[in-house]
């Protein structure tokens, strides 16, 4: 399965979607990026004349990116070109770095588990700079 | 391992994941994991993952799909720490 595949069988879209592209990806683990767009629609309110990327988004990212990609990945024989049904189930990050409008970040996570449909990854955020802005854990659901 | 052995190390492992505090306190053979303590399907993955760690066994998928009250956890349990 490539790429390009993987992202199409994303259940996201704009405004909502947070992978750019996938830079490597194996049973155990991807890597992917993405760049936050000058105009995503929550830097109007966060903050007031001071846009910074939510903690809730970053962790979108990696959860979409760490998560969701990497599940596509693993259940490529059973999705048949259908997109996952997927639900978080929980998280656990902590936060280091702020990232400002179009900055590029780096998702890169480690797989667990995945039994029994629940995907927990060890999940690391970093920016440009390889500088570590977030980490954690996440689980989800996932099946085809 | 007694009978009250084990219901006491299943109520340790299910503990983090109950919902419901009063189905918990009263838990015997009959609670059924998903109905009486209202556990959600991810965590249910948890507590399998826990009893293996705890038991030092490996459960399959068909064991998943029975594990759905005490009783049941308790019987597959014993059966895989007797084969």
């Amino acid at each position: 399965m490539n790429v390009s595949e993987i992202i199409a069988l994303l259940p996201y879209q704009k405004p909502f979607l947070f992978v750019d592209g996938i830079d490597t990806i194996s049973d155990e683990g991807v890597t992917g990026h993405y760049n936050f767009k000058k105009d995503e629609t929550f830097y109007e309110g966060h903050f007031k004349n001071n846009p910074i990327t939510p903690g809730v988004i970053l962790t979108e990212c990696m959860a979409q990116i760490g998560l969701v990609c990497l599940g596509i990945y693993l259940l490529k024989d059973e999705l048949k070109g259908q997109n996952p049904q997927i639900a978080l189930t929980s998280n656990q990050i902590d936060f280091y770095l702020p990232v400002l409008p179009e900055e590029k970040v780096t998702v890169v996570s480690e797989k667990e588990v995945f039994r029994f449909n629940k995907l927990k990854c060890k999940v690391k955020l970093l920016n440009e700079k390889e500088e570590l802005v977030a980490r954690g854990i996440i689980s989800g659901m996932l099946k085809a | 391992m007694t009978k009250e052995e084990l219901i006491t190390k299943l109520k340790a492992i299910v503990a983090p994941y109950i919902q419901d505090e009063e189905a918990f306190k009263n838990l015997s053979e009959d609670t059924d994991f998903v109905t009486d303590l209202k556990i959600n399907s991810a965590n249910l993955v948890d507590i399998i993952l826990d009893i293996e760690d705890e038991f030092d066994i490996r459960l399959e998928n068909e064991d998943m799909e029975k594990m759905l009250d005490v009783k049941s956890a308790m019987t597959i349990v014993n059966s895989k720490l007797g084969s």
